[in-house]
């Protein structure tokens, strides 16, 4: 059944002119120059393969970061008549693996328009929150005074709420990703190759250029800042989600319960996370502005672009509700912060969020082959 | 009024720019193609062949100055100029350090290269990643750049040069290097040398140029009736068969055919021409050019069969394919009956011992008119695959004659303010033949020499002496 399903998969995205149409006739060109080998993890992975199948576009597709530089060095880029963009090819590519595994099927349009899905779960759960507060405080200024967020709801009510909407998030996303593991299947993972795929991951090694100079934004000149504001970024999430399990264990191993002081484990982890959350997104989004044109799929801006501003405006309710929750502002930036998490669950399964765990998956099957024997060696000069 | 003037815009032209830059000089460079094709045939290299006593960091082993001198003689057969040979050589072992201070990244070898891994470094990312990091110090170092600037003749006297013309505006310098390159994409230039073959055709007609289409060879020309002195002639050039479906400009790499010595290659008469396996195909392939060339038609087809194939890297077009010779004669245009018995006379001469192509092994031919000397197997299992080939020029030979100073020479006089690199000179130190990554030492040792040389130039128009230090 699951090859059938390929093989339907198959016949109907390689018509010709469809972006897995586009990357194999691209793939076909480089496999035959090959320069780009030093650049990152794709074009080795390439020349282990002679023709391209749907799941190695896919694979392909999310081991490419976009980093730009097999553009700016292709010899067959625009203006050229063989019109080589790796970059453009592979984003078009890689939304079409998300729409693809999308879980449920239906939801897959959501990333057609993804910049306007997450302003609508932003603005809904915004309203749902405003609303809320109104409903069980009788207004958005007084509030309890001390910071005593569930006086206003309760930490069970929270807990219900996000629980079940992660919860939700969590399954469809791993849904998702359990298929694309299936289709490009990954095969069995050594100590070393799970090593040197979180290695890539959490450094952003292709984001370094190959050489270490880093990747392009506006032109051919490297740059390390987007692989540091995107460090920023994925630390200062990851901080806020440690904050957020280290306040769970206090809640309900050790009893201790929020508002937590401000030289406390969960508001230092979360300070310093929003402040990451503040910087990340903001230099991902000056950089992307001024991001050179033929880099990557115009059509995915407004998702990456959405999904930037979400993490930076957690970052800053957040913040803000922290310098504020000692006053009567409290409740409404409590709500203005919650409505904004909200919608980043929401939001998780359907938008530019997946993109770490495909492209993991991505550097995971490619730790796993590049250790195996490559059958597809030729006569060398 | 700026100090350097230097025409193209390749590595040589970039290297002279650089180093009259560092050493001082005001420079102006012009590229007569737009921005987005810049670099010349700059932008399709992807190495430098390297000297060097001791494994570097993306270099193994040693590749010594002797040993690179012996593979400048064996494949120009000695037609070359051991001086000026020799200074490329002691060069490329040097330059490594100041390509990188310009943003030029090294890569280890490429796979399927692994024959150049000792010899050549390769430039991560190719050859224009190469002139794209140049151009970006150069504007950096505050190189005037300006591109679309096709400099149409240049004003000399008594060997001095004045000014350049880019259409009616005049350019004025203290001193300047031509770097534009080769005439290969000047068709009519290209006729007129080649002339007209014993089938009466113009064999000039159906060559592709694997490289820019803004090598024109305008100054060249210019220059040597103007009287200045030469070296090759204009029928040299390096010719590769690529695939007939490869653009008529900037084709590169990816359009070399790999599976010749795999099977045999037949003219339009269906008739073999060459020893297919003779040596190995790098080796080889910038020979194939000149004997699809002299071909009547100037076309050959590579016939293969099914067993070997992925053996090749893969080509950038799929082949014709067919189940039977026949067909395949069909879909290549070739005469059935005469393709046939060819293919049967060669498979009935076929000694097939034990096959390898990664060493000179024991199949071979026996009794056949043509030999085929190594990797002979019958071709003799369907699906065949058919890949007709053109002649792919890649430079031509024909430039200035010069010294280990880089002058334009003028009846055997050098001149003191007028300088050339790169395949405008190349052919002093290639009389014919090539081997790879040579082209970019000589651009960059000549590049760097007459940069180096005309900021002299210039400042001593103005009297200044101690230049010398800026060199480094």
């Amino acid at each position: 059944m699951q090859q059938l399903k390929e093989l339907i998969q198959e016949a109907t995205v390689l018509v010709s002119g469809s972006p897995e149409a586009e990357a194999v006739r691209m793939l076909q060109i480089c496999n035959a120059c090959r320069y780009c080998e030093g650049f990152c993890a794709v074009f080795p992975a390439m020349t282990r393969r002679i023709d391209f199948n749907v799941a190695d576009l896919n694979y392909l597709a999310n081991l490419c970061h976009n980093c730009g530089a097999c553009l700016h060095a292709c010899q067959y880029a625009p203006p050229h008549e063989f019109g080589v963009n790796i970059p453009l090819v592979m984003a078009q590519v890689r939304k079409d693996t998300y729409m693809t595994y999308a879980w449920p099927k239906s939801f897959a349009a959501l990333y057609k328009k993804n910049g306007l899905t997450t302003v609508l779960a932003s603005s809904c759960s915004l309203i749902a929150f405003l609303l809320l507060t109104l409903w069980v405080n009788g207004n958005l200024l007084s509030g309890p005074i001390n910071g005593n967020f569930y006086a206003i709801f309760s930490h069970n009510t929270l807990a219900l709420m996000f629980g079940l909407v992660s919860a939700y998030a969590l399954l469809a996303l791993s849904l998702g990703i359990f298929s694309f593991w299936r289709q490009i299947s990954v095969g069995d993972i050594s100590g070393a190759a799970a090593a040197e795929a979180t290695h890539d991951a959490l450094t952003l090694k292709y984001l370094g250029g190959g050489h270490g100079d880093g990747c392009n934004n506006e032109d051919d000149s490297f740059s390390l800042w987007r692989k540091r504001f995107h460090h920023f970024t994925f630390y200062g999430f990851m901080f806020c989600f440690a904050a957020t399990s280290v306040a769970t264990l206090y809640h309900y191993l050790l009893d201790l319960h929020a508002p937590y002081a401000l030289t406390s484990l969960p508001v230092l982890l979360g300070t310093v996370g929003g402040i990451g959350l503040l910087i990340g997104p903001a230099g991902l989004l000056y950089l992307n502005l001024r991001r050179n044109t033929e880099h990557g799929d115009k059509s995915q801006k407004p998702m990456d672009r959405a999904f930037i501003v979400l993490l930076f405006s957690i970052g800053a309710s957040g913040l803000v509700l922290l310098a504020y929750r000692d006053t009567t502002y409290m409740a409404f930036l409590l709500a203005i912060h919650l409505g904004f998490v909200m919608a980043f669950f929401l939001t998780m399964p359907y938008g530019k969020f997946g993109h770490g765990f495909y492209r993991l998956a991505a550097l995971l099957k490619n730790a796993v082959e590049k250790r195996q024997q490559n059958k597809a060696l030729f006569g060398s000069e | 009024m700026f100090d350097v003037l230097v025409i193209g815009g390749g590595n040589a032209a970039l290297c002279a720019a650089l180093m009259a830059k560092e050493a001082g000089a005001s420079v102006l460079l012009l590229e007569s193609a737009p921005k987005e094709w810049r670099g010349g045939n700059s932008a399709h290299t992807r190495n430098i062949r390297s000297m060097h006593d001791a494994p570097e960091d993306v270099m193994s082993e040693a590749y010594p100055e002797e040993e690179y001198w012996q593979d400048v003689m064996k494949v120009t057969g000695g037609i070359t100029d051991e001086k000026l040979a020799r200074l490329t050589i002691r060069a490329s072992s040097q330059c490594r350090d100041w390509m990188q201070k310009h943003g030029v990244r090294f890569q280890p070898p490429l796979s399927g290269t692994l024959n150049l891994s000792r010899t050549n470094a390769f430039f991560m990312g190719g050859g224009k990643a190469l002139v794209n990091a140049y151009y970006r110090s150069a504007e950096k170092l505050g190189v005037k750049i300006r591109y679309d600037a096709t400099v149409t003749s240049l004003d000399i006297q008594d060997g001095k040069f004045l000014a350049a013309y880019v259409g009616n505006e005049r350019i004025e310098a203290k001193s300047c290097v031509l770097a534009a390159g080769g005439f290969e994409s000047n068709r009519e230039w290209l006729k007129e040398a080649w002339g007209i073959n014993e089938f009466g055709e113009a064999p000039a007609d159906n060559f592709l140029i694997r490289g820019t289409r803004y090598n024109k060879g305008v100054l060249l020309k210019q220059l040597i009736e103007m009287g200045a002195d030469s070296v090759s002639d204009a029928t040299q050039a390096h010719m590769v068969a690529v695939d007939a479906r490869a653009p008529l400009y900037d084709g590169g790499i990816c359009t070399r055919v790999d599976c010749v010595s795999f099977g045999i290659v037949v003219n339009k008469n269906a008739q073999r021409f060459s020893d297919e396996g003779e040596d190995f195909w790098p080796k080889r392939y910038a020979f194939w050019g000149r004997l699809v060339a002299h071909q009547p038609g100037q076309i050959g087809y590579s016939i293969i069969d099914s067993k070997v194939l992925g053996r090749f890297m893969p080509p950038v077009f799929p082949g014709d394919k067919a189940d039977t010779l026949e067909g395949l004669a069909d879909k290549l245009g070739l005469d059935k009956v005469a393709l046939l018995k060819t293919v049967q006379e060669y498979n009935a001469a076929c000694r097939v011992g034990t096959f390898d192509h990664t060493i000179m092994d024991d199949c071979h031919t026996e009794g056949l008119k043509l030999a085929k000397t190594h990797w002979a197997l019958p071709i003799d299992t369907g699906p065949f695959y058919g890949y007709i080939l053109r002649p792919g020029v890649t430079f031509t030979y024909l430039g200035l004659k010069t010294t280990d100073r880089a002058e334009v020479h003028f009846g055997g006089k050098p001149s003191n303010n007028l300088f050339v690199a790169g395949e405008m000179m190349a052919g002093n130190i290639l009389g014919k033949g090539y081997a790879a990554g040579i082209g970019m030492a000589i651009g960059t040792a000549f590049g760097r020499i007459a940069g180096m040389q005309a900021a002299q130039a210039a400042q001593s128009v103005f009297g200044y002496q101690d230049i010398e230090h800026a060199a480094t």
